[in-house]
């Protein structure tokens, strides 16, 4: 897949006020990447996705999309994106079919296309048997793939959807991750979500914005090894001694764990697992068990969301 | 691109039972006084054979037919237009315009197009009762035209302020009061006599510029008036909204 770069964000903050909601967030989106957005509720997600689609002046910053800068020539810009906002913007009181008809005109679509148009962009989102029924009479799920659906009509090269599964039962939800995964393989896409395995088995690259910072910026590679890191969880029968264990290659940190157990950080590349265990036969500490445990993208998402100052990858 | 918001909107309008309603109560309402008119020219009709034809049908019927039209269609207009924004912004639609690729103004004339068009609907069934004379008798057409030209002005001017209330707020009622009060101040500002403002007040009130237009007096200041009018309110409509981006 080609690797051009179709969404570039620079320098983006958004004030609300006094309150600073986004603060100086720079990124950039490649063709082919499925982009997860990731955050506490509050954390800036809506906002910078209102600002990259057009709904939302930024009060600084600049955004580029697919080599149009959205505010000096806004009308290619939005043409290159299709957006799902949180709550999807649909008709009550028309059919499927009326409301993408009238979804692809606005568009711009020509009128001969506005039916081929229509019709593959229902197919792509399921909605092919209910394209004669009123949007108000849909179910939620179905009402947000109409909204995605929406968002796709005109094929843009970017996509970007904002929370696409809140509120749908589990089976929608596995639905419409299906139907982003096929998406990403042609369009570039933007998913936020809180749900964080949404964005392991989807997205191909991961962002964490926390109080209007981006705190993290990697791809779900550098996540995956981040997250093999690195830490052993011990117990032990008789009272180990902690110094002996801090002075192991590769340890970085002990800790007493509720229960009586230790709780061991290391280095991702040293796993002093074997010393470990050597130790405690000479010493005869008793090991009564010895548990290495993932980190995961869990632990990552409240370490970076709790603290402050963690900046960690915001530059990567 | 506006034509098509356009076509949306009164296509929306005709989905609610609302515009059938509206329709058919003006109507129904304005086909009572015009039958009033109608009877009171049967009664006079000897008189005014005498007067050498100086008054006919279309002054003692259309002109006070159309006159009352104006004052009905002020209280009625605000019921209709009060949810062409407000009623997006609520189910949060807006996004659905703000991310296509349009302008403010687009969006905005689109709307107005669309409301305009019902009005002229209505205005369309409110011409065919004097029209109906013709199976009887003449019509001034020069005196209809002029009635009819200064109604549709007056109209485009009612759809303009009730755009611009209903993109100012969430609810639709505030909207519809909001518009109506204006409408309404606007109608009296005739009422100003001397002291502060009286003389421009009254320059600035929609029934004197509409009155002439009844009375079959075409000037075109009263034109620009009328366009001036639904001007501003266009533009601050698009002023608003363009707000949304850049407040919030």
């Amino acid at each position: 897949m080609n690797h051009g770069t179709l969404l570039q964000v620079e320098g983006l903050s958004r004030f609300y006020g006094p309150l600073q909601a986004v603060k100086d967030i720079s990124f950039a989106v490649q063709q082919g990447e499925v982009l997860g957005f990731l955050g506490p509720n509050g954390a800036g997600k809506t906002t910078t996705m209102q600002m990259l689609t057009g709904n939302l002046a930024p009060s600084q910053g600049r955004i580029t999309v697919a080599g149009h800068d959205l505010l000096e020539d806004p009308r290619a810009a939005k043409a290159a994106i299709g957006y799902l906002p949180e709550q999807p913007p649909v008709y009550r009181d028309l059919t499927v079919d009326e409301y993408l008809d009238y979804c692809a005109a606005l568009n711009r679509i020509a009128r001969s296309q506005r039916r081929a148009a229509r019709d593959a962009a229902k197919e792509k989102c399921g909605l092919s048997e209910v394209g004669r029924r009123l949007i108000g009479n849909l179910s939620k799920g179905y009402q947000q793939r109409v909204g995605i659906a929406q968002a796709i009509i005109h094929l843009p090269p970017v996509i970007i959807l904002d929370e696409p599964t809140a509120g749908l039962d589990p089976i929608q939800i596995r639905e419409i991750r299906h139907l982003v995964r096929e998406l990403g393989k042609e369009h570039s896409v933007i998913l936020s979500t809180h749900i964080l395995t949404e964005v392991q088995t989807v997205c191909n690259h991961v962002q964490i914005i926390n109080k209007g910072e981006l705190v993290l910026n990697v791809s779900s590679d550098e996540l995956a090894q981040r997250m093999q890191s690195s830490v052993l969880t011990l117990r032990f029968r008789n009272t180990p001694d902690l110094a002996a264990i801090a002075r192991l290659t590769g340890v970085m940190n002990v800790e007493s764990a509720d229960g009586g157990g230790l709780r061991v950080y290391h280095e991702p590349s040293t796993d002093p697992t074997e010393a470990l265990v050597k130790l405690s036969v000479e010493q005869n500490w008793g090991l009564a068990a010895l548990i290495p445990q993932r980190a995961t993208l869990e632990d990552i998402f409240l370490e970076l969301t709790r603290d402050e100052t963690a900046h960690i990858g915001a530059a990567a | 691109m506006i034509l098509t918001i356009a076509r949306h909107e009164l296509r929306r309008l005709f989905l609610s039972p609302l515009a059938w309603i509206i329709l058919a109560v003006v109507e129904f309402i304005l086909a009572w006084m015009f039958l009033q008119h109608v009877e009171g020219f049967i009664a006079i009709q000897s008189q005014l054979l005498g007067m050498n034809g100086e008054y006919g049908v279309t002054e003692v019927v259309a002109t006070p037919l159309f006159g009352n039209a104006a004052i009905v269609l002020l209280l009625v207009v605000p019921v209709i237009s009060m949810r062409l924004v407000t009623e997006e912004r609520r189910n949060k639609t807006l996004p659905l315009l703000f991310s296509a690729p349009l302008s403010m103004t687009e969006i905005v004339l689109g709307k107005y197009l669309g409301l305009y068009t019902f009005l002229l609907i209505q205005l369309l069934l409110i011409a065919l009762m004097p029209l109906s004379l013709l199976v009887g008798g003449g019509l001034d057409f020069g005196l209809l035209a002029s009635g009819l030209l200064g109604l549709a002005l007056l109209l485009g001017g009612f759809a303009a302020v009730g755009l611009f209330m209903s993109t100012l707020t969430q609810h639709q009622t505030v909207a519809a009061v909001s518009t109506f009060g204006m409408l309404l101040f606007f109608w009296l500002l005739d009422w100003a006599r001397t002291g502060v403002g009286g003389g421009v007040l009254p320059y600035l009130s929609l029934l004197n510029h509409t009155e002439p237009f009844l009375k079959g007096l075409f000037d075109t200041r009263d034109v620009v008036y009328h366009l001036l009018f639904i001007a501003t309110f266009l533009a601050l409509s698009v002023r608003r909204l363009d707000m949304d981006r850049l407040g919030g």
